[in-house]
């Protein structure tokens, strides 16, 4: 036991754990562990093609106009770096360049500034 | 057959439908490889980012092996560390995780009617790669038979994922290594936001991005992770309601190319 997180017993960690394990299992088994081969109706079907792209963006997006890091202030670099990533992601449809894209700025950025 | 031996999709569907469950078991895992260079340093920022946030070796590897779901397990470990209750915390990475589900019915045609066991294997080994292969093969190739398409899958499957979980530990190990200065809060957005990029494909998609990414900044004063849990659902709904004009639009447009026409 080095750092603990702060806030969160090991026990309430695991529990974290244990029910996000189920849960995602089940989610994934749903289809095809129960529902044999009864099409998803068309509205949820369209409901969840667009989980990822609404929950993803709306975690981010608190962090990246107030990072903890700068004290909970806009900051430049992190900015610079989360615009860059987007671009170059939208540009090479390239998971791994975004990510190389938004570092490399992140990094000289905050070098420069 | 009416189509000319030469012809490179009859063959490759030829070839496909002659293989073995070994022989497509291989031909799963050589597909995956490419996979590697996305997924190696992804666990390996996810060992880095869980411990460095004070999650012990077991815990970090508990979210790799038992969740094994990248965007999750970041979502979870980012609003433990933001101090959200942990109803917040579950119900985030879940709604994450929800696109499983259209992933699980979208392979039910195909692997439906196989065993129960395996059913349940391939349900644990679903992620984002494995679903993309997978799907991509059996519609290319309809008429594999099922043990067929279940090799394929857990081909893919090997390549996948028990790397996820070795290249996790290595960065969990790794991570007290890191100079504490290097700007570490920042790999989370970063990543999600290369995620999202890619995936914003239609006009649709860029709505459900824009509208949650508003409200989830006008929503920032709410308590921690309550914001994203009214934001996500609202950039949800905004997706599917583009998509059903857009869809509406264009069948008018049909519609009026017909009538010219006649």
């Amino acid at each position: 036991m080095s750092a603990q997180m702060p806030g969160w017993s090991d026990v309430e960690i695991w529990v974290v754990i244990a029910v996000l394990a189920v849960g995602t299992f089940l989610i994934r088994w749903s289809f095809l562990g129960i529902m044999g081969n009864r099409p998803l109706p068309v509205w949820a079907q369209r409901l969840l093609r667009y989980t990822a792209v609404a929950v993803l963006p709306a975690l981010v997006a608190p962090l990246v106009a107030w990072p903890a890091a700068a004290g909970g202030r806009p900051e430049p670099a992190r900015i610079a770096a989360a615009a860059v990533t987007v671009l170059v992601g939208l540009a090479t449809r390239n998971t791994l360049a975004a990510i190389i894209g938004g570092a490399v700025t992140l990094v000289a950025a905050l070098a420069l500034i | 057959m009416s189509v000319p031996p030469s012809s490179l999709p009859g063959a490759a569907d030829a070839r496909a439908l002659g293989r073995s469950p070994a022989q497509a078991f291989r031909h799963g895992m050589v597909q995956a490889l490419p996979f590697l260079l996305v997924m190696v340093p992804f666990a390996l920022l996810f060992g880095v980012v869980a411990s460095t946030a004070g999650l012990d070796l077991a815990q970090t590897m508990g979210f790799s092996v038992l969740v094994l779901a990248g965007a999750s397990q970041f979502t979870a470990v980012q609003l433990m560390t933001d101090q959200a209750p942990a109803l917040l915390v579950l119900a985030s990475a879940l709604a994450v995780n929800l696109r499983m589900a259209m992933y699980s019915a979208s392979l039910t045609p195909y692997l439906g009617r196989a065993p129960a066991w395996q059913r349940g294997l391939i349900a644990y080994l679903l992620v984002d790669q494995t679903y993309g292969m997978a799907i991509q093969h059996y519609e290319k190739h309809p008429r594999l038979t099922i043990p067929q398409r279940i090799a394929y899958f857990l081909g893919a499957s090997l390549v996948c994922c028990p790397p996820w979980a070795v290249t996790t530990w290595i960065g969990a190990t790794a991570g007290n290594a890191i100079p504490a200065h290097w700007p570490l809060d920042f790999a989370v957005p970063i990543t999600f936001l290369a995620m999202i990029a890619p995936m914003l494909r239609t006009r649709a998609h860029v709505a459900a991005a824009t509208v949650s990414v508003i409200a989830a900044l006008a929503l920032a004063g709410l308590p921690s992770g309550l914001g994203l849990l009214i934001a996500a659902p609202v950039g949800m709904t905004t997706g599917a309601l583009v998509e059903t004009l857009v869809e509406r639009s264009r069948n008018r447009t049909a519609a009026a190319g017909r009538e010219n026409r006649a």
